[in-house]
């Protein structure tokens, strides 16, 4: 199939969906269940954030200012959010990197693309690094649990572990997902044809454009739960 | 197999410059919060600030840009209909608080 001669825009919208064939053309099958995987995900974090504005609104007692509970002390003085947006950029950095690596997965340069994948790992972790200190402070030094905090209305506590920790498993996931990865592009699998472990099929490098997808998704999320949790 | 799909391969600055543009963005809106902005104008300056990096890791990170419309048709419009679902909760909790705060003060 020649991509080069399919209508573009909303007539090849039109086109693609109405050939009575596989409708994303040009698209690996891996990379389209992807997409359709990221989607419903997109569905499950709209449910966690709706339901956190939704508890917030409808709630007769004060919320609980963010930008002083996530505050930190340095050197005496208080700089409100600075955790978070050190984790902010940190996750925004792995996603540069990421797309790096992506591109050099697509250029089969074998090395620069393992380089960029660990680089990508390396902030992942120190991500989850970074909100584990935050549990840490919050639970044992603050009192902050599911059912009440020091701070204001107690539904705070329940929307925090839920929605982070979520996000903190999906980084976690891509972390090993990535190492996996990193291990796969470093001996070469896809350029000599080695079978995979579990599926024993013959991989490529579009597995790793597959991979940046699922690694950029977490990136996205994060900007929402940065907007609605620890903004608003 | 590569070669019979579409390569994304692209110029590295495209990527350098995305990664500094959602710096920028995400500067702005930790100055938000840094600056004490309240009201509409925070609400306004927070969604904006999340929307363009939502819209430049979506198009340029995650390749969006450059797929055909048959996929970000079927992206696009399932998040944007995410929309009703935020104004049906929001009028929904308006009205628990309507209720709870008139049962707390009213007193049953």
């Amino acid at each position: 199939m020649n991509r080069s001669t399919l209508p573009k825009g909303w007539d090849g919208f039109a086109h693609d969906w109405a050939a009575d064939q596989k409708v994303f053309k040009g698209m690996s099958w891996g990379k389209a269940m992807m997409w359709i995987f990221l989607l419903s995900d997109t569905f499950i974090f709209s449910c966690l954030l709706i339901s956190l504005l939704t508890g917030r609104a409808s709630t007769a007692v004060s919320w609980p200012d963010a930008s002083v509970v996530f505050g930190l002390e340095v050197f005496g003085v208080s700089v409100p959010l600075l955790l978070i947006a050190i984790m902010t950029f940190v996750l925004i950095s792995s996603s540069g990197t990421m797309a790096i690596a992506v591109k050099y997965g697509y250029e089969k340069n074998r090395k620069l693309c393992a380089i960029f994948l660990l680089l990508t790992a390396l902030c992942g972790a120190a991500f989850v690094g970074m909100q584990a200190f935050e549990w840490t402070k919050l639970i044992v030094h603050e009192g902050v649990s599911p059912w009440g905090n020091p701070f204001g209305a107690e539904q705070f506590g329940a929307f925090f572990f839920m929605i982070t920790g979520f996000h903190g498993t999906h980084v976690t996931i891509g972390v090993i997902f990535l190492l996996i990865m990193a291990r796969k592009v470093w001996r070469g699998d896809f350029d000599s044809g080695r079978r995979g472990y579990f599926t024993t099929m013959k991989s490529d490098y579009l597995a790793i454009e597959i991979m940046g997808l699922y690694w950029h998704f977490v990136d996205l999320v994060w900007v929402f739960i940065f907007a609605f949790f620890y903004l608003w | 197999m590569l070669k019979h799909y579409k390569k994304q391969s692209h110029e590295i600055g495209v990527y350098l410059w995305i990664w500094g543009l959602l710096f920028v963005f995400s500067f702005f809106s930790y100055m938000v919060d840094y600056l004490d902005f309240e009201g509409t104008i925070r609400w306004t300056l927070i969604v904006i600030f999340m929307l363009s990096k939502a819209a430049l890791i979506m198009a340029i990170f995650m390749h969006l840009f450059w797929e055909r419309y048959a996929i970000v048709n079927v992206l696009l419009w399932p998040m944007t209909l995410m929309l009703l679902f935020v104004g049906i909760m929001a009028a929904e909790s308006e009205y628990t608080l309507l209720t709870r705060l008139f049962y707390f003060i009213a007193g049953s």
